[in-house]
């Protein structure tokens, strides 16, 4: 066991817990054990979700086993597998993950905890809606949990942050691929306006679509954007082959400032101009089009010392005008954002914390400095809540609690939920403090 | 949970009567800070300042008393204080410090004593007290307002400015034994500051009002740095001033 600073992916709020590496069949014991727990994977989610200050936390690390993979794609993976393991593995078979964020880095007991979703979100759903079941350690003992056995722990568990029990393993639904390319879309358009109206009526016809947008541009090029839209091909013209290893990497923090309005201008400006006006079927592996930023180990340094946050919001369908109208905030607020990238929802996961609603998400990568930034950021939740919407906990490194509560009516619903597995509290996070889901 | 721009939920100000203290607390409130400790000695200005955070958004402001002239008090006032907060303190100020009068103080040896308990022993003790109390919450940050007279010490505020520059440098190996911790802490050197303290002073070149202060010690708190300098230019004006040959030095300060 030993004393650890524990940041996450934005390397913002640190906090310093005693961490461990148990294997499942040690969770329990941790449990009864530590006067204060939490689990932890990869640290990829952004903020303090994977830190708990002053107590114990449990890397997922020697959790690593995997079954083989059923005829029918089904696979049961303990918590520390991650995302590209099961690429790894399942791509040669012929097997995909149903849903993949941005990163291959995550844990599964990450993917569950913070329910991620990836650019298929609009027709498949997220992580949760592809967990057949899942085994969770909590201080009331070890409880299976499936859509039918235990079912509201089951689902308050995704979006959950960890807070309902530390994940032992579970039981996922792979998806048939037979090809590693994916047959792309590529769109560009001047504003806003006419990248949303496209996405309204015709992401339906794709598996996966995003579109990356410029919030540094004003006026009738504001919100120019990128759209990337297609599915895996249905021939093989290579071999099923895993993806390759990060070649690059960033070995210490940057000069904080390196990203600034002017450079962060500089590289929105080359990145539109080099994507093509149209192009239609274009093969792309999967690292490139599901993890570009894979190809970089450690990107997040680039942002320096004072780190960066992400501010990722979900509102619904009738209130496309917010995702407007927060672009314009920042774009004419001098804050500058780098890489923000717009998406369709489909419906959340059943659980009172699930994030996604039926509409729009709206994710922005900020550099931590500029003084206008926290206040800005304070305008965009209260344009977020008034519009029915809410921010992704994930992502979140600085929202308060009562506009967690506003964001998230639920919250009482999943404490109860919680209260019934760990009545003591002994599960807990530096953001369930911050956001007063926890008070001691 | 302080959050990913310093903005802590729960402050204890040791010294929360002072005009720095106030509108630091007061622009923390506007943030995030819920729960603010108001530690002092007049009770009067800390409901005064307990009033005014209430206003700015707080919703808990328990009163902690003590006396910086008895440094046995340093001790019970932060147990008191993280008693009241009855959760992890995010944010300490220490903002207890006392100007004195020099030209009274420097022939009285009690009042020169009062001096460096004020200023010095009392902050130390009080940072003694807080040590293993931050450190077992694996998370959190000191601000103690220090001042640039404790960077070269004059001859007409020797009392205070080499009390501060005890502490300032204290405070410089007490930041590093913080490393790895999770606890941090910063040192705040403001210049010349429009404060009831400093009423009916001769103000220095680039003084600056509490308001300001407190604006540069928020922005300060969203960086790493360990030496907020307020306003800014301190830090440059020192550099050069703390290597001025002696007698130019004191010929710079003659009126003052």
């Amino acid at each position: 066991m030993t004393r650890e600073r524990l940041y996450g992916w934005g390397r913002t709020s640190p906090s310093v817990a005693e961490v461990l590496a148990p294997i499942a069949s040690d969770v329990e014991n941790e449990l009864h054990r530590a006067p204060r727990l939490l689990a932890r994977g990869l640290g990829r989610s952004y903020g303090d979700a994977a830190q708990l200050a002053g107590g114990t936390v449990l890397r997922s690390s020697e959790m690593a086993t995997m079954s083989p993979i059923s005829s029918d794609g089904r696979v049961t993976v303990e918590a520390g597998v991650t995302i590209d393991d099961l690429i790894r593995v399942g791509v040669p078979q012929g097997w995909f993950v149903p849903v993949t964020p941005g990163t291959r880095q995550v844990s599964v007991g990450g993917a569950i905890a913070a329910d991620v979703h990836g650019k298929n979100h609009h027709v498949e759903g997220s992580f949760g809606h592809h967990v057949l079941s899942m085994r969770l350690a909590t201080p009331r003992g070890i409880i299976s949990c499936s859509p039918t056995v235990e079912s509201e722990l089951f689902w308050a568990t995704f979006g959950g942050m960890g807070l309902t029990g530390v994940v032992l393993d579970a039981e996922l639904q792979l998806i048939a691929i037979s090809s590693t390319d994916v047959l792309v879309d590529t769109t560009r358009f001047n504003n806003l306006d006419a990248v949303m109206n496209e996405m309204s009526s015709g992401d339906h016809r794709y598996r996966y679509s995003v579109a990356w947008v410029d919030c540094m541009t004003t006026g009738s090029s504001m919100g120019r954007a990128i759209l990337t839209r297609g599915d895996h091909a249905t021939e093989s013209r290579s071999e099923l082959a895993p993806p390759r290893e990060a070649k690059l990497a960033v070995p210490f923090n940057a000069p904080s400032g390196l990203l600034n309005p002017l450079t962060i201008r500089a590289f929105n400006e080359l990145w539109f101009r080099a994507a093509p006006k149209q192009r239609r079927d274009e093969a792309q592996s999967i690292s490139s089009f599901f993890h570009p930023l894979d190809g970089v180990r450690d990107w997040n340094r680039l942002y320096g010392r004072k780190g960066f946050v992400q501010y990722q919001f979900a509102v619904p369908d009738t209130a496309g005008e917010t995702v407007v109208d927060a672009i314009k905030t920042l774009s004419t607020s001098k804050v500058p954002s780098f890489l923000a990238v717009l998406k369709r929802f489909g419906a959340g996961t059943p659980g009172p914390l699930s994030f996604p609603m039926p509409g729009w998400t709206l994710a922005l990568d900020l550099p931590v400095g500029p003084s206008a930034l926290p206040g800005v950021l304070d305008q965009l939740d209260e344009l977020v809540t008034n519009a029915g919407g809410r921010v992704y906990l994930a992502k979140d490194a600085r929202l308060d609690p009562a506009h967690f509560r506003a964001m998230y009516p639920r919250y009482q619903e999943f404490l109860a939920i919680k209260h019934r597995v760990d009545p003591d509290d002994i599960i807990s996070s530096d953001l369930a403090r911050r956001l007063e889901l926890i008070r001691k | 949970m302080e959050n990913a721009f310093g903005q802590p939920q729960t402050v204890v100000v040791l010294g929360g009567s002072s005009d720095i203290a106030r509108e630091l607390t007061t622009k923390l409130c506007a943030e995030r800070a819920r729960t603010v400790v108001l530690a002092g000695r007049n009770e009067q200005l800390l409901n005064e300042a307990a009033a005014e955070a209430q206003r700015a958004g707080a919703t808990l402001t328990p009163i902690v008393r003590f006396d910086a002239e008895d440094v046995t008090s340093a001790e019970r006032a932060v147990r008191e204080s993280f008693e009241a907060v009855g959760a992890p303190v995010d944010l300490v100020v220490i903002a207890v410090g006392l100007l004195g009068n020099q030209e009274v103080d420097e022939n009285d040896p009690a009042a020169a004593a009062r001096m460096s308990i004020v200023n010095y022993a009392w902050p130390v003790s009080a940072l003694a007290a807080l040590r293993e109390r931050m450190i077992a919450q694996g998370a959190g940050r000191i601000v103690v307002i220090s001042s640039v007279a404790g960077i070269r010490v004059r001859r007409g505020s020797y009392l205070y400015s080499g009390a501060k520059a005890g502490l300032d440098r204290l405070c410089e190996g007490y930041a590093d034994s913080l490393i790895g911790t999770g606890v941090t802490l910063q040192i705040v050197r403001p210049g010349f500051v429009h404060t009831k303290m400093t009423t009916g002073m001769k103000p220095a070149p680039f003084s600056v009002d509490a308001t300001k202060v407190a604006n540069d010690i928020v922005a300060g708190m969203r960086t790493p740095q360990r030496i907020i300098y307020t306003p800014g230019i301190m830090k440059w004006l020192f550099a050069i001033l703390r290597h001025l040959p002696a007698p130019l030095w004191r010929k710079i300060n003659e009126d003052r």
